[in-house]
């Protein structure tokens, strides 16, 4: 029989850790609705979306009963909507936005991402119509994310959607003012994104991907930080261990999951991306892991340092869990999602700065970060320009979820409630970069050898 | 299928019994028991087949966490299959 101590564990971890399955992600290919008539598109989406996850949530719900494990989210990812709007050329894109809205309501899912285009080499036809149209299908829709790729290892970074991008952000804030600027809390912006994503907002469907598949996001960032608590005189190398060790039990967890989910849906099991995705709930935090290993304050000096190891470490316990591995996997750093993030960031000790190093050594970027109202566009672009810059150079991805709080100034707060928390905003560089950012262009590949 | 209900809590008397009788109450075949007592602590688990479940498994686990606030307990069922991934390679 199984042994008692590792039976405890597990219902420890679960019932006080806050252990859970964060999501299951259906990705589904819209290639084949692509249709010049923009109605019949639009309809052959929805019945696609619906006969493929129209059961996801039920079964989902079956399997937190069958295991007795939370499931927080379920969802759905799609194929760019850029590739599909491409062939109904001087149609309002929004229009699909709404299908996948309804959609979405429909199945039930929290989130259905994918009004999406990839543009990290040039705008192809309907890419910049798209992009222009998201802050409108952000503000009329409540479930749909978006996201954006400007940039990638081979191609460099498309500086012109740096810059029509900032703008972006800034209107999808303005837009959903009334609502605590939330549409821009439901935008990404890439570079080198991921394919089989499973984690809002930056999931998409790429098009190298089979027609349909489950893809599974674990959490745990309290179970780590448990763990770390039972040995507080361990040197680093043992820490790094305990935190292999502690991630081997949440991913065999997440690949059970998904194989079970693919199997009662009849879809391939995709992936299990390996991250660390806190929540703003007490217990449920990557900063606090970091606070554990040593550091008085998330953000302070040797902050870099431990989150590498713990990222890597992460990675290595997680690769031999699972058979599949993808997605962002790694730690996350979502500043308003993550109670500790957000207290080092309202005492100070977090930066935008030092938040900007840390995405260098881990997943997945500057994300869920409260900026100033009055921050111009081309600052925007900048920062999204500087982050998308370090996964190029670091062949990673990076990413950028900032937001704007239209009306409101540093210091001041915004709460969006529920998973998405609640933040300080974050002082920013008054400096102006708009001369950079508007001489447009492609910034070069970078070379892959002489590495320095 | 099988699944493994953990009780925990402080010791009283009757806690198997009271536990083996909802088992038996929905035909849940109990396989092996494993009870050790920490100190105060009373730590039981319980490996059952669920194949002929007269009801839901749901329902049992419902019942089960009743029994277990009533009596200042924890119980949890959960599948088999959880701990055998989690533990073994």
């Amino acid at each position: 029989m199984l042994n008692t101590n590792d039976i405890l564990e597990t219902i420890k971890m679960i019932q006080e850790e806050n252990l859970d399955i964060r999501t299951i992600t259906m990705g589904i290919s819209l290639l084949d609705c692509i249709d010049s008539d923009i109605d019949r598109a639009c309809e052959k989406i929805y019945q696609k979306i619906m006969k493929k996850a129209g059961s996801l949530v039920k079964t989902g719900e079956e399997i937190e009963k069958k295991y007795g494990i939370p499931i927080i989210n379920k969802r759905i990812s799609v194929t760019p909507i850029a590739i599909v709007s491409a062939a109904c050329p001087g149609k309002d894109p929004v229009q699909f936005a709404l299908t996948l809205e309804r959609a979405a309501r429909d199945c039930g899912v929290n989130f259905i991402g994918g009004y999406s285009a990839l543009v990290q080499k040039g705008f192809s036809a309907g890419d910049e119509e798209l992009i222009r149209s998201i802050p409108r299908a952000l503000s009329l829709t409540d479930h749909v994310c978006s996201s954006v790729n400007i940039g990638s290892t081979k191609t460099g970074i498309n500086l012109d959607a740096c810059k029509i991008m900032g703008e972006i952000v800034r209107q999808a804030s303005e837009m959903t003012a009334d609502r605590n600027c939330i549409g821009s809390a439901k935008l990404v912006v890439f570079c080198n994104a991921p394919e089989d994503n499973p984690f809002m907002a930056g999931a998409f469907h790429g098009v190298g991907e089979p027609d349909c598949i489950i893809n599974v996001g674990v959490s745990g960032p309290g179970v780590v930080r448990a763990a770390l608590a039972k040995a507080p005189n361990a040197n680093i190398t043992e820490v790094a261990d305990i935190i292999k060790k502690t991630a081997f039990k949440i991913t065999r967890m997440g690949q059970l999951v998904g194989t079970e989910a693919g199997k009662m849906l009849g879809v391939p099991f995709g992936i299990v991306d390996l991250s660390l995705a806190p929540t703003p709930a007490v217990g449920d935090s990557v900063a606090h892991i970091l606070e554990e290993i040593g550091l008085e304050r998330c953000g302070t000096h040797g902050t870099t340092a431990t989150l590498a190891m713990l990222n890597d470490a992460v990675k290595k316990g997680g690769v031999m869990a699972s058979s599949k591995v993808g997605g962002l996997s790694g730690a996350f750093i979502p500043v308003t999602e993550d109670a500790g993030m957000i207290d080092a960031a309202r005492c100070g000790s977090l930066s935008l700065e030092k938040l900007e190093a840390m995405t260098a050594v881990c997943s997945v970027g500057l994300d869920m970060i409260v900026v100033p109202g009055d921050t111009p566009a081309d600052t925007i672009a900048a920062i999204i320009a500087d982050e998308a810059a370090i996964g190029m150079v670091n062949s990673k991805t990076t990413a950028v979820r900032l937001i704007p709080a239209i009306g409101k100034k540093s210091g001041e707060e915004l709460d969006f409630g529920g998973l998405l928390g609640y933040g300080p905003i974050m002082k920013i560089n008054p400096n102006s970069s708009s001369k950079f950012i508007s001489r447009g262009g492609q910034i070069p590949a970078p070379m892959q050898s002489l590495k320095n | 299928m099988k699944a493994v209900i953990t009780v925990v809590g402080k010791d009283t008397v009757g806690i198997l019994a009271k536990v083996s009788a909802v088992c038996a109450e929905y035909s849940a075949n109990i396989i092996d028991v494993n009870q050790t007592v920490m100190q105060d602590l009373f730590a039981m688990v319980m490996l059952v087949e669920t194949d002929r479940l007269s009801v839901d498994l749901g329902v049992m686990r419902k019942e089960l966490e009743k029994l277990g606030e009533a009596n200042n307990l924890k119980i949890h069922v959960m599948h088999e299959d959880i701990f055998n991934s989690m533990h073994r390679i």
